[in-house]
């Protein structure tokens, strides 16, 4: 027991001149991206706190002098955020009930049983999430206008559901590693 | 199940037997998600085909013009040039992963205050696109921050370009901002690779004495080339369809128009649906081509790399053995 204690010391580490520049380098970089990082939504920050006069007048850095609370509640009323908040909150509640109930189903289903079109099926979502979506919007919007769903918050609603493929690939992942053996029993 | 069958001796109805039960639950589960998938992908995609063979706006009448679409988007500048500008995209895709492996290499050994840097650099990518779009037009715009950024750092007023008007400068303006916001996400993707490398090989390595770059070399780069190579065709793609940058930042004016900003436009502006479905289409063959020759390219270039720890003679001296154990065995058969 004594020897063991007695051959166990410190490394002793020699910090030697090329470990000191590497240690500048490092937090050089690592401070110079985080701040740029964060520049542009400070500069935001900062002028969304400033009256029109004083923004006209001072540097973009500098904090503002008096915090003018009401540029947000002007930017409510004009945007109506209002009721843009509760359209989203809407189309939230909705897409995600109906997401995760057809995206769950549908791993169970491909996961669980082995039937003829299961490997067509997962390669048809494979593909489709290769698809960008901007590419497909022209002939979307002439399909949502065929059926009447523009303009109404339940075409998008209804057009979010379906091509969220991204999460059905994900929910099939976690089915995996679910095991089947609480079924089993 | 005995009990069941001697009290039950009649046959029971398909649909109730456990295969019925299965198919039922199958198709119920199954019907909807794949009919959603065929309404809004496969169906506007086969439409989009079609459509690119027609001259027409999005109502009224078609006329069939077979291949001309395609010949347009050759002939028409502003749509030819747009496709040229998807190479900045890539370079500040390659860019955005040498530094995404450079930071994640830093941040996953011991750095003082690792966890704010990685917040802080994470911080881009959690912000819509769309706001990302607006937060940089203010953010170039002539004499506004970046502007008073680069004056604080003694750059004269005069030195400075227009950044979205200048045509040398406002397209890696757009890249800029393409890389400020994705290079954080790439970041976390291979800390969370670097980090599943198996930590006593670093503890090996460093008993034999390796610093970092070689610990860089041999254990990390290894070990995290399939997420680097699935970035690198993921980036590809991206680059090659970029849209809200360009669409936010600058309208796709002065010269910043990608391709898809271009289709856009000529969509809904020019109304011209069937010159735009031709562009589509003939983007995705690009993408999918593009995506072909990258996924065999790597194929080839990691043809040996099945086993990650082992080394390439070992891997071939085990397959000669194996060859010859096949010999052995077939002359022995015979």
């Amino acid at each position: 027991m004594a020897a063991r204690t007695a051959s166990v010391h410190k490394i002793k580490h020699h910090y030697g001149p090329g470990f000191v520049i590497w240690t500048i380098f490092k937090y050089f970089t690592l401070i110079l991206v985080s701040f740029t990082s964060v520049l542009p939504i400070v500069s935001c920050v900062i002028t969304a706190f400033k009256s029109k006069t004083e923004y006209q007048n001072t540097n973009v850095m500098q904090l503002p002098k008096v915090w003018k609370i009401s540029n947000f509640a002007e930017a409510f009323q004009v945007a109506n955020m209002g009721r843009a908040f509760l359209n989203s909150l809407i189309i939230l509640i909705f897409v995600l009930i109906g997401s995760i109930l057809i995206g769950t189903s549908l791993a169970y289903a491909l996961n669980r049983f082995k039937f003829v079109g299961n490997g067509l099926i997962r390669n048809l979502f494979t593909f489709a999430a290769l698809l960008p979506a901007i590419a497909m919007q022209v002939s979307t919007y002439a399909i949502m206008s065929n059926l009447h769903l523009i303009n109404h918050l339940y075409g998008y609603i209804f057009l979010m559901m379906g091509t969220d493929v991204i999460s059905i690939y994900i929910f099939i992942q976690y089915s995996r590693s679910t095991g089947t053996s609480c079924c089993r029993s | 199940m005995s009990s069941a069958a001697a009290t039950a001796p009649a046959k029971k109805s398909f649909w109730k037997s456990r295969r019925g039960q299965q198919i039922t639950v199958i198709i119920a589960f199954t019907i909807i998600p794949v009919f959603l998938l065929m309404l809004f992908t496969y169906y506007p995609f086969a439409e989009m085909v079609k459509f690119s063979f027609y001259k027409m706006r999005y109502v009224g009448k078609r006329v069939f013009v077979g291949w001309d679409n395609y010949k347009e988007i050759f002939r028409r500048d502003d749509i030819s040039g747009s496709l040229v500008l998807c190479l900045y995209y890539m370079v500040g895709a390659i860019v955005q992963i040498f530094l995404a492996l450079y930071f994640a290499t830093i941040l996953s050994m011991k750095v003082k205050c690792g966890k704010l840097f990685k917040g802080l650099i994470f911080f881009p990518y959690l912000i819509n696109g769309i706001a990302i779009g607006f937060i940089f037009k203010f953010f170039y715009t002539r004499g506004f921050v970046l502007d008073t950024v680069l004056h604080a750092f003694g750059i004269p007023m005069s030195a400075l370009p227009y950044w979205l008007k200048d045509k040398a400068v406002n397209n890696w303006s757009l890249v800029y901002s393409s890389v400020w916001r994705y290079m954080g996400q790439n970041m976390v993707l291979f800390i969370g690779a670097i980090m599943s490398v198996d930590s006593s090989l670093y503890e090996a390595a460093a008993l034999d004495g390796a610093n970092n770059w070689q610990k860089f070399k041999y254990i990390i780069l290894p070990s995290i080339k399939t997420i680097v190579t699935l970035n690198i065709i993921l980036s590809i793609t991206g680059s090659l369809s970029a849209f809200e940058a360009p669409y936010v930042i600058t309208g796709g004016n002065n010269g910043t128009g990608t391709f898809f900003v271009v289709m856009d436009k000529v969509a809904h502006t020019s109304q011209k649906v069937g010159l735009a479905s031709a562009m589509a289409v003939f983007l995705l063959c690009i993408i999918f081509i593009a995506t072909i020759i990258q996924k065999l390219l790597f194929k080839y270039i990691f043809r040996n790399a099945n086993a990650d720890d082992e080394s390439l003679d070992a891997k071939k001296a085990k397959q000669k053995a194996r060859k010859a154990a096949a010999k052995a065995a077939a002359k022995g058969g015979m």
